[in-house]
């Protein structure tokens, strides 16, 4: 089972997909997420979020201003400014 | 020629010069719609994803955040006006005015006092002609309003709020329901009125949800970004209804071009014919006359 992960920021959506592995800064410090990860709701740090996909790629977003939600394997992070480095 | 037949020329050209006009404005406003639409479309997820976030912490844990609280006395209301900054859109713009006094009569019905925050000239207008006070207006972006925009309305208003100047605040716009229906729509932004599906379960559930710092923190970062991407929304809403009025407005003008132009021909031709008759009759009668006297 796969991570379904949404990036998005207040004009678009920047990154949507299937992950294996998100791995982002939140004001506590980094989190690592991986499937069956417990329910979060975060608040971002400004830095970059890395999106592990299915193939192994990772992909860096840029995230100013948001909020990383984790529930049932979903993982949403919401940032006024997003873009993909 | 005539002089009824020149007024008529005359009238028939200002229609055609007016539809061409009306022409090219409802084809602009016709590809500006999609336009805006891919905006609000664009904006959806963000604001899915808040609402989802929110109700969340609603759901998971029994905070109480000062922005969803109503307070006992409510003494003075903010209503955020969102018209156009242009007309040409038929009643576009009047009746978000009708809208917002009517919502301004009943919070004052309620003994609250109102102020008024706008966006667009044309609210501006209405409230300088009457020589009406406003707190605050954003002008200029009302075609396509940047995230920015919204940004700085919801520190505006939650500035206010939060310094307990306001003790509520609305918000009136044209939702964008389809392309020949524009709504205008009051909704009550603060105090926030979040959806509460499960809050009736019991506390114990709690512990299911983590939050990263405490959930008040969470919710202090969150609430105000929830009421900026309401507004936000409603900005975008606004402006693609825009569109589509103006787009049907001009629709019904031109087509109101054609109908004048077709009745000023015919009264050309009814025209043209009388002045033929009357000059046939001429000559009939003075030929007739000479005829007589030889």
């Amino acid at each position: 089972m796969a991570l379904t992960v949404s990036i998005v920021s207040a004009a678009s959506e920047v990154w949507s997909g299937e992950a294996s592995q998100v791995i982002a800064r939140t004001t506590e410090g980094e989190i690592g997420i991986l499937t069956g990860h417990e329910p979060v709701l975060a608040v971002l740090a400004e830095g970059q979020v890395r999106v592990t996909d299915s193939t192994g790629t990772v992909h860096s977003v840029e995230a100013e201003d948001g909020f990383l939600s984790v529930d049932h394997d979903r993982v949403e992070i919401v940032a006024r400014n997003a873009k993909l480095a | 020629m005539g002089a009824q037949l020149r007024v008529y020329t005359q009238k028939i050209k200002s229609a055609q010069t007016t539809k061409k006009i009306t022409k090219a404005m409802e084809l602009i406003a016709a590809s500006r719609i999609q336009k805006a639409l891919a905006r609000v479309h664009a904006s959806t997820p963000y604001a899915r994803a808040l609402t989802r976030a929110v109700s969340a912490v609603a759901t998971y844990s029994n905070e109480a955040h000062p922005l969803t609280v109503e307070r006992p006395q409510l003494k003075r209301a903010a209503i955020v006006v969102l018209t156009s900054d242009r007309g040409l859109a038929g009643a576009f713009n009047s009746q978000i005015i009708r809208e917002a006094s009517e919502l301004r009569v009943k919070l004052e019905s309620e003994g609250k006092e109102v102020d008024h925050y706008l966006v667009g000239n044309k609210a501006v207008g209405y409230f300088k002609f009457r020589k009406r006070a406003s707190i605050q207006a954003w002008t200029g972006q009302s075609e396509t309003p940047s995230p920015e925009l919204a940004q700085e309305i919801a520190e505006a208003v939650l500035e206010a709020y939060v310094s307990e100047q306001v003790d509520e605040i609305h918000i009136v716009y044209n939702r964008f329901v389809s392309m020949m229906t524009q709504e205008p729509t009051s909704v009550r932004l603060l105090p926030l009125e979040v959806v509460e599906a499960e809050s009736a379960e019991s506390a114990e559930h709690f512990p299911l949800y983590e939050f990263e710092p405490e959930p008040a923190q969470v919710l202090d970062a969150l609430l105000p970004v929830y009421v900026e991407s309401r507004i936000f929304n409603a900005l975008l809403q606004s402006a693609a209804a825009k569109q589509a009025a103006t787009q049907k407005a001009m629709k019904s003008a031109s087509d109101n071009a054609d109908k004048l132009i077709t009745d000023y021909t015919r009264l050309r031709n009814n025209a043209r014919q009388a002045e033929i008759t009357t000059q046939i009759s001429e000559i009939v009668g003075g030929a007739d006359a000479l005829a007589s006297a030889k």
